[in-house]
C-alpha cells in the first residue's frame, strides 16, 4: 500500500494534478468568499439602495427579513454556501425571479459568443503570424514588418467595443451587409465575434511571429535543414509545433479577458447575454443577479485557466508544467 | 528627447503623448465656454464650418466637448493607475513590509486575484464603490493593483537577494528604508514603464465604464461618456461617435507606445552583432556515393561568406577526397563554422555566400541545390553539429527524426524508416534502440545525442560527414567514444571527414590533414602526420605551443597568443596575424602573403616561412 502510495506521488502527472485542484480550491474559495462579501462591503443597507429612499420602512424590514441580512454575518455565509451548493443563487429584486433562471437563460449567448472569438482568433494568428514570421526573416521586406506591426499594435490597443462600434458603423451603417444588434441567425454572429477576436489576434499574431523567428533560429530547426527536407514541413513540422505553445500559453492568458469583454461587445451589439443583464442589473441596483453573475464570470475564468494549464501539460513532452 | 529614443516608435509615441498632455491642461481653459454652449436651433447636425464634428442632441459642438473631455478622461485615468500602483507597491512588497509568513498570505491573495481579468474585477468594485465617478477611480484602481503587486513582487524578489541589499540589512537599515533606498530605486525602470503602459489600460478602462453608463455620470462627461451618447445616434449621426473613439485610442495609444519605446531603449540589443553572432552555426556535409570528379567529394574554391559589409570568410580553398579526414582549426571568429555551414548550403539570409567553385560529388551547388541536388545532400551529406542538447526537436520522438530524411528522400515508408532508424541507432553502439527511438531527446544525455545525431547521418548512404565541434559541449570521456565512432565509420566506409574544432591535438589525433584558418582565410594546409615538428606558419606553431602536454613545466604560466583573434569588420590590409607575430616586419602590414603549395603539396602563406622555428 506504502509502495503505491509513493509510486503514486513519484508520478509527475498525480503530482501536477494535486497541485493544480489545490490552486482551484483554493481560488474558488476565495471567489465565493469575494461574491458573498461584494455584497456586504457596500455602503449603507443594499435593500434600501435597491428599494430607494421612498420605499416605506415595513417593506425594507421585510425584504431584509427574506434575505437574511439581519442574521449574523457567519450564519449568512454559511447559509451563502449552502445555497449555492444546492444551486440556488437568490432572487432578483427587479424581476423577483430566480436568479439560476436568469442565468441559465443568459449564458448560453455568452458561451457562444466567447467561444467562437477565440476560435477565430486563433484561427486568425497562428498562419498568420508563422507566414509574417518567415517573409519578414532575417530583417527582409522591412516595408511589410512595419506595416504588420503598426496594423497589429492598433488593433491590439483598441479596446473591443470600439472595435465593434467601428464594425457597426462600416458593415451595419455603410454597406448594410449583416444585422448589427441583437442575436438571430448565423449572420448576426459576424460582427460581435469578430470585434471580440480581432483585437487578441493581432496580440496573438504578434507574438506568434516573434516566437517562430526565436524557433526558425533555434539548432533543431537548423538540423531540420540539414535534412534538406521541404520548406512546408520545416515550417509546419518542425518549427510550428515549438512555437504554438508559447502562442497558445497567451491565447490562455487572453482568453479569460475575451470572456469579461464580453460585457462590453454584448452591449454594443444588444446580445442577449450574460454581460448586458450584469450592467442592467448594476443599473437597476439589482445585486443579487450581479452577484450571481460576477460569481459565473469568475468560475468561467478560473475554468479556462485550467483547461489551459492541462492543454500545456499535454502540449509538453518535457513537462516543465507539470514539474515546475 | 533623449538621443536613443528618436526612433520612429519614440518620436510618435512623444508627440501624441505631448499633444494629449497640452489639450489635458489647456483645452477646457480655451474651449469650455464653446463646448457648453447649447444650440437648440442645430440639434444633431453633420458636420459644417462652424461644427466640424456636427452638434449633440443638445446642438452643442461635438469637436470640442471631445478637445475638453481630454481633461476629465485622462486626469482620471492618472489618478486612477496611481491609486493601483501605490495599493500594489504596498502589496508587491508585503513580504518585505510586514515579514516572510504574512507576507506569502498576501502573495497567495494577489495570485488568485491576478488570474482574474482588469474588465471584471472594475465591474465588482464597481459594484462596492457605487456608480459614478469616484467609484469608477477606485474601482479600476484596485483592479490594476493585483497585476502590479506581482510586478513588484517579482522584481522586489529579484533584487532582494542581491549582496548589496543583504549588506544593508546587516549594517541595521530599517525595513522600510532598505525597500525604498535599495530595493525601489534598483527597479524604478521597469515599474514606471509598466505603470505607464497601465495608465494606457485605466484610460480605455474608464472610456468602458464610462460608456456602459457606470463611470462618468451627466452633466459632467469624459470620452466615454460621448461615445456612448454617440453610438445611439450612429445612424444619423456618426461622427458623434467616431470622434470620441478616435480620442481614445489616441491617448491609449501614447501611453502605450511611450511606454514601449522606454521600454525598449532599456533592453536595446545591437541588431548587427546579433546577424554575425548567429551566422556561425555550421551544419557538416554529407559524402557523395556519385562521384563525377573522381576521388574528390567536395571541392572548395575562393570560397567567400558575407553578412552585408562584413565577410567573415575570405576566399577559401581545399578538398576532399574519399575517406579523407581533412580537420579545420582556429580561433572562435577565424570563420571555420561559417565555413562548414556554407559549404553544407545552409548559410540563411542576410548572408551570402560566393564561390569560384563548389561541388559535392560533382554537383555545382553555387546556385542553390536544386530538387535532385536537395534529395542528394539528404541522403549523403551528413552533419553533426555542436550542442546535442539543442540539436533535436524538443516535441518528436528521436526514432522519427531520424526516420523523417529516409521518409522524405528514399521513399520508405513509415514504418521501414523507423525500423532503419533503430538499426542505425544500433550501428552507432547506443544501448537498447528499440526502446531510446520512442524518447524523445530530453531523455537522452549529451553523449548519447551526439551518437544519435550521428545515426541520423547514417540514414543514407553518407559520402561526408560535417562535424561542427562535435565534441566541446561534451565530457572528456565522452568526447574520446564520439571521436572514435567517426573515425570507425569514415574507415568502415570511406566517407569523407570535415572536421571542425578549436582543439589543434584533437584534429591533429583524428585528420590526415589540417587546415588552419585565421581571419577567414586558411593560413595552413599541413599534413597531420608532420606535426607538430611540420608545422611552419608562426600561428600553427603559437596554436600547438599553447597546447599543455605531460612535459610542460607546471611553474610556468601557460603559453597564450598575444593580443586577440580579429574581428570580422577590422581585418587589417597586410597578414590578418601580423599584429600578433613576433617575425612581423613592415613588408607583412603591407602585403597580405598568398597561399603557397610546395613540393609535397603542404600549403602555408608567410612572408616569414623559412625563418621560423
Amino acid at each position: 500500500m506504502r509502495a503505491m502510495t509513493e509510486k503514486l506521488t513519484d508520478n509527475a502527472w498525480v503530482r501536477f494534478a494535486a497541485r493544480r485542484s489545490r490552486r482551484l480550491l483554493l481560488s474558488v474559495w476565495v471567489l465565493l468568499t469575494a461574491a458573498f462579501g461584494m455584497i456586504h462591503l457596500i455602503p449603507g443597507d443594499p435593500v434600501r439602495a435597491a428599494l430607494g429612499v421612498a420605499a416605506p420602512p415595513e417593506l425594507v424590514a421585510a425584504r431584509r427579513e427574506q434575505l437574511g441580512l439581519d442574521d449574523p454575518l457567519w450564519r449568512q455565509y454559511l447559509d451563502y454556501l449552502g445555497d449555492l451548493s444546492a444551486g440556488r443563487f437568490g432572487t432578483s429584486t427587479v424581476s423577483g425571479l430566480p436568479v439560476s433562471q436568469v442565468i441559465a437563460e443568459r449564458y448560453p449567448a455568452t458561451l457562444e459568443l466567447a467561444g467562437y472569438a477565440f476560435l477565430v482568433a486563433v484561427a486568425l494568428s497562428v498562419p498568420v503570424g508563422l507566414t509574417m514570421a518567415v517573409l519578414t526573416r532575417g530583417g527582409r521586406r522591412r516595408r511589410l514588418e512595419l506595416g504588420f506591426t503598426s496594423t497589429s499594435v492598433f488593433l491590439g490597443a483598441v479596446p473591443e467595443f470600439l472595435i465593434g462600434a467601428g464594425l457597426v458603423y462600416l458593415f451595419g451603417v455603410q454597406l448594410g451587409l449583416v444585422p448589427i444588434a441583437g442575436r438571430a441567425g448565423p449572420d448576426s454572429y459576424v460582427l460581435p465575434v469578430l470585434a471580440l477576436a480581432l483585437g487578441p489576434a493581432a496580440v496573438l499574431a504578434r507574438i506568434m511571429r516573434v516566437e517562430t523567428l526565436a524557433v526558425l533560429d533555434a539548432d533543431y530547426i537548423r538540423t531540420a535543414r540539414a535534412k534538406r527536407l521541404p520548406d512546408r514541413r520545416l515550417y509546419l513540422r518542425h518549427a510550428l509545433p515549438n512555437s504554438v505553445t508559447a502562442t497558445v500559453t497567451i491565447a490562455g492568458l487572453l482568453l479569460g479577458g475575451l470572456v469579461a469583454a464580453t460585457v462590453l461587445v454584448e452591449n454594443v451589439f444588444a446580445w442577449p447575454g450574460l454581460g448586458s443583464t450584469i450592467v442592467q442589473s448594476i443599473l437597476a441596483k439589482d445585486y443579487p443577479v450581479v452577484q450571481g453573475i460576477v460569481l459565473i464570470y469568475g468560475l468561467g475564468v478560473l475554468l479556462v485557466n485550467l483547461l489551459v494549464d492541462v492543454g500545456l501539460a499535454l502540449l509538453d513532452p518535457r513537462s516543465t508544467i507539470r514539474e515546475s | 528627447m533623449p538621443k536613443r529614443l528618436r526612433t520612429p516608435l519614440g518620436v510618435t509615441a512623444a508627440v501624441l503623448l505631448t499633444a494629449v498632455l497640452t489639450l489635458t491642461v489647456l483645452a477646457p481653459v480655451l474651449w469650455g465656454g464653446r463646448a457648453d454652449a447649447v444650440d437648440t436651433a442645430n440639434i444633431l447636425q453633420g458636420p459644417s464650418a462652424a461644427h466640424w464634428a456636427g452638434t449633440d442632441g443638445l446642438g452643442r459642438d461635438i469637436f470640442f466637448r471631445v478637445l475638453v473631455a481630454t481633461r476629465l478622461s485622462v486626469v482620471l485615468a492618472l489618478l486612477s493607475t496611481g491609486l493601483g500602483v501605490v495599493i500594489g507597491l504596498l502589496l508587491g512588497a508585503a513580504p518585505q513590509l510586514i515579514g516572510a509568513r504574512l507576507g506569502r498570505l498576501v502573495t497567495a491573495g494577489v495570485n488568485v486575484a491576478v488570474a482574474f481579468p482588469g474588465l471584471l474585477l472594475a465591474l465588482s468594485f464597481a459594484v462596492i464603490f457605487g456608480v459614478g465617478t469616484k467609484g469608477s477611480v477606485l474601482a479600476i484602481g484596485f483592479a490594476v493593483a493585483p497585476a502590479f503587486a506581482r510586478l513588484t513582487g517579482t522584481l522586489v524578489a529579484s533584487v532582494a537577494e542581491r549582496d548589496f541589499v543583504a549588506a544593508a540589512r546587516i549594517a541595521g537599515v530599517g525595513r522600510l528604508r532598505v525597500l525604498v533606498r535599495h530595493v525601489l530605486l534598483n527597479i524604478g525602470e521597469p515599474l514606471v514603464v509598466n505603470a505607464t503602459v497601465a495608465a494606457g489600460g485605466s484610460l480605455l478602462a474608464f472610456a468602458g465604464l464610462s460608456y456602459l453608463g457606470l463611470g462618468v455620470q451627466a452633466p459632467s462627461y469624459d470620452w466615454g461618456r460621448l461615445l456612448g451618447e454617440g453610438l445611439n445616434s450612429l445612424y444619423v449621426h456618426p461622427l458623434a461617435a467616431l470622434v470620441p473613439g478616435a480620442a481614445v485610442v489616441l491617448a491609449g495609444l501614447a501611453f502605450n507606445l511611450t511606454g514601449e519605446a522606454v521600454a525598449r531603449q532599456i533592453g536595446q540589443s545591437t541588431p548587427l552583432f546579433a546577424a554575425v553572432r548567429r551566422a556561425p552555426r555550421q551544419e557538416p556535409a554529407a559524402p557523395s556515393t556519385v562521384d563525377k570528379d573522381g576521388d574528390t567529394v567536395l571541392a572548395v574554391e575562393n570560397l567567400r561568406v558575407s553578412f552585408g559589409e562584413l565577410t567573415p570568410v575570405r576566399g577559401l580553398s581545399f578538398t576532399i577526397r574519399r575517406g579523407e579526414a581533412v580537420g579545420v582549426v582556429g580561433e572562435s571568429g577565424s570563420g571555420k563554422s561559417l565555413t562548414a555551414l556554407a559549404v553544407a548550403q545552409l548559410i540563411e539570409a542576410p548572408g551570402e555566400v560566393r564561390a569560384d567553385r563548389l561541388e559535392f560529388a560533382g554537383e555545382d551547388l553555387r546556385h542553390g541545390p536544386s530538387r535532385a541536388q536537395r534529395r542528394l545532400l539528404g541522403t549523403s551529406f551528413a552533419m553533426v553539429f555542436q550542442d546535442p542538447m539543442s540539436s533535436f526537436n524538443p516535441t518528436q520522438r528521436i526514432g522519427r527524426q531520424l526516420a523523417e530524411p529516409a521518409v522524405q528522400h528514399q521513399g520508405l515508408g513509415r514504418r521501414e524508416a523507423f525500423a532503419r532508424a533503430v538499426d542505425r541507432l544500433r550501428a552507432v553502439r547506443l544501448p537498447a534502440p528499440e526502446r531510446r527511438a520512442h524518447q524523445f531527446p530530453h531523455e537522452f544525455s549529451g553523449g548519447m545525442r551526439q551518437r544519435a545525431m550521428i545515426g541520423m547521418g547514417l540514414m543514407g548512404t553518407p559520402a561526408l560527414i560535417v562535424a561542427d565541434e562535435p565534441t566541446t559541449a561534451l565530457d572528456v570521456t565522452v568526447q574520446r567514444q564520439v571521436l572514435a565512432l567517426l573515425e570507425d565509420i569514415r574507415a568502415a566506409d570511406s566517407v569523407a571527414l570535415l572536421l571542425i574544432s578549436h582543439d589543434i591535438t584533437v584534429v591533429g589525433q583524428v585528420c590526415q590533414r589540417v587546415l588552419v584558418m585565421y581571419a577567414g582565410r586558411v593560413v595552413e594546409d599541413v599534413a597531420a602526420a608532420a606535426l607538430p615538428a611540420g608545422a611552419r606558419h608562426p600561428y600553427t606553431r603559437a596554436l600547438l605551443a599553447a597546447v599543455p602536454h605531460l612535459g610542460t613545466d607546471r611553474d610556468l604560466p601557460l603559453t597564450v597568443i598575444p593580443g586577440r583573434p580579429v574581428e570580422p569588420g577590422e581585418v587589417p590590409t597586410g597578414c590578418a596575424f601580423a599584429p600578433r607575430c613576433a617575425y612581423a616586419d613592415e613588408h607583412c602590414g603591407r602585403e597580405e602573403p598568398p597561399l603557397e603549395t610546395d613540393a609535397t603539396g603542404a600549403r602555408v602563406a608567410c612572408w616569414h616561412v623559412g625563418e621560423v622555428r
